[in-house]
């Protein structure tokens, strides 16, 4: 069924009678010619773009538990493309190009909204760097913008400018850069697929792999043994447990992150921002409420909620930027395992093992990689070769120095 | 989380900064051969377990001394904690 403004008003006339589920629930198929496992943002994406852009096949999304029921579901829902190394900002430039066409390409309204983020600037040397990362973004085709301190006053008069340690001296903008409502691409990418006859398995926990003579066959799963030509994992926080029963170790720790959300408040914050001199991003949902966040836990976790310590932070953080924030109350916040690697950035490759495909070390950032990643993901598992956008995105980056370190902390899963 | 300091009795974690698998204080021979690759699995890859997972804490606001601490990453709770000094003793390293 296809979705226009036409169709809602048919349907209003009609009691709403004509709705159909927006994907089928299928029972497994012994085999398959894809099996993705993880329908989180990145499988389901990667299922919709191997069926949509590559191949007719017969493909399957395995999911633990429901689609979106992970980090998906859980983050705080800013895309942006300003990265500062070769490695990552044509992949992150080519993914927001694909945000920004992707309402129309799968017919869904994914409330993509495009209102700009702003980084702020706190110091001198900070304003070098933000100025060296803005002329590199510009010179992969992104955009990008310096703000002085009096164009960041107009846009925000709110914010604490004169903050005696943290003074704010200017921005780096990206105007193509906002949010997404991040729930709806999960059921934009999983009704998509479905449509193009992709299998949406959910409850269905992958529990091994048979590997025979350096091949994968197939997947144990909690509904029973399925076959496949080839396996794309996409499991986000689990991919180290997901992986192990492959016998490999992943340049990966796992770790919580922290999201809040205030009550609904009146229209006041029509952007996204960073502060630069904590860790606290802001931006406030068409809801109302304000949608913030700040550093990880900090320790190895699958726990999926975190500790008040990073609570504390974080609203410390948000006082110290914009101090009316105090004024709102703290209405919910929950967390979400993120696979931390050890440069920071992530991974799509193949593995030592024919037929097994890996795609995760997401870190924080991998909601604005969705559709890149997923794009990317089924390049790799169609031609066997990777994206030229993707092509550092190697296991064995590690082992050749050829580490894509944005921060330059090194191989600390949680100082990234 | 409440870390239970075999010196100091319950601390507030928020004390202690964390540094990771406590599998890290076993650091490889350079000098050995294969060094290289067994650098490699040393400083870059890790077991990342959802449940028992022994780790370096180290207690920097306090006497700054280095723990092992042994925690449920799925709940959360710890359930030994000892001092990486006497757990590096055990592995023959140090005098
Ligand atoms: C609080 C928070 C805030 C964030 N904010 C941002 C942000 O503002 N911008 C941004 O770009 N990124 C952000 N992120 C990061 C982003 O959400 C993740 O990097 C991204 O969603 C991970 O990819 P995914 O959607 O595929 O993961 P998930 O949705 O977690 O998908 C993985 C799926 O795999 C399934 N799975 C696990 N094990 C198995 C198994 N054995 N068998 C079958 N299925 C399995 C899980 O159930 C899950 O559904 C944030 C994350 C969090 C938690």
């Amino acid at each position: 069924m296809r979705y226009s403004g036409f169709r809602v008003i048919a349907e209003a006339l009609t009691g709403h009678k004509g709705w159909t589920p927006a994907w089928r629930d299928p029972a497994p198929q012994p085999a398959y010619d894809y099996i993705i496992v993880g329908g989180g943002g990145h499988g389901l994406a990667t299922a919709y773009y191997l069926a949509k852009e590559f191949r007719q096949a017969r493909i399957a999304v395995l999911e633990r538990g429901w689609i979106g029921g992970g980090n998906v579901g859980r983050n705080t829902t800013i895309i942006r493309s300003n990265y500062l190394l070769d490695g990552n900002e044509p992949f992150y430039e080519f993914s927001l190009k694909l945000w920004e066409g992707l309402e129309q390409d799968f017919n869904y309204n994914a409330m993509v909204s495009q209102r700009g983020i702003l980084n702020l600037i706190h110091t001198d040397a900070q304003r070098d760097a933000f100025t060296r990362r803005g002329n590199a973004m510009i010179l992969h085709g992104a955009d990008a913008q310096m703000y002085t301190r009096d164009q960041v006053r107009e846009m925000y008069p709110f914010l604490n400018f004169d903050n005696a340690r943290f003074p704010i001296k200017g921005g780096l903008g990206q105007k193509r850069g906002g949010t997404v409502r991040h729930d709806a691409v999960a059921w934009g990418y999983a009704r998509g697929a479905d449509g193009r006859g992709v299998d949406i398995i959910q409850n269905c926990e992958v529990t091994g792999f048979r590997i025979e003579g350096g091949r994968v066959l197939g997947v144990e799963t909690s509904r029973g043994y399925i076959g496949a030509e080839k396996i794309g994992v996409a499991v986000a926080g689990s991919s180290s447990r997901v992986m192990s029963h492959a016998g490999m170790r992943l340049p990966m720790e796992s770790h919580v992150l922290q999201a809040f959300v205030s009550e609904g408040l009146k229209p006041l914050l029509d952007g996204v921002i960073t502060f630069g001199a904590g860790h606290f991003y802001v931006s406030q949902s068409d809801k109302g409420g304000l949608v913030f966040g700040g550093d990880i836990d900090g320790y190895n976790s699958y726990a999926q909620r975190g500790n008040l310590p990073v609570v504390e932070d974080v609203c410390e953080g948000g006082m110290a930027l914009m101090p009316m924030i105090g004024r709102a109350r703290l209405l919910r916040m929950w967390g979400g395992v993120m696979d931390m690697s050890m440069d920071g950035s992530p991974i799509i490759d193949r593995t030592e093992i024919d037929g097994l495909y890996f795609n995760g070390g997401w870190c924080y950032g991998g909601f604005k990689a969705t559709p890149a990643s997923g794009w990317c993901f089924a390049h790799l598992l169609a031609t066997d070769t990777p994206h030229p956008t993707a092509t550092a995105y190697r296991f064995d980056r590690f082992r050749k120095g050829l580490m894509i370190d944005e921060k330059g902390v090194g191989a600390q899963p949680n100082l990234h | 989380m409440i870390i239970n300091h075999p010196l100091l009795g319950p601390r507030d974690a928020q004390e202690f900064v964390y540094f990771g698998d406590a599998a890290l204080i076993a650091r490889p021979d350079g000098l050995s051969e294969g060094a290289e690759a067994t650098f490699h699995d040393y400083l870059y890859l890790r077991d990342n377990p959802a449940g028992d997972h022994r780790e370096l804490w180290y207690h920097e606001q306090g006497d700054r001394s280095w723990l092992v601490v042994t925690r449920n990453t799925l709940t959360h709770d710890i359930t030994a904690v000892e001092l990486a000094r006497d757990v590096a003793r055990h592995m023959g390293r140090g005098r």
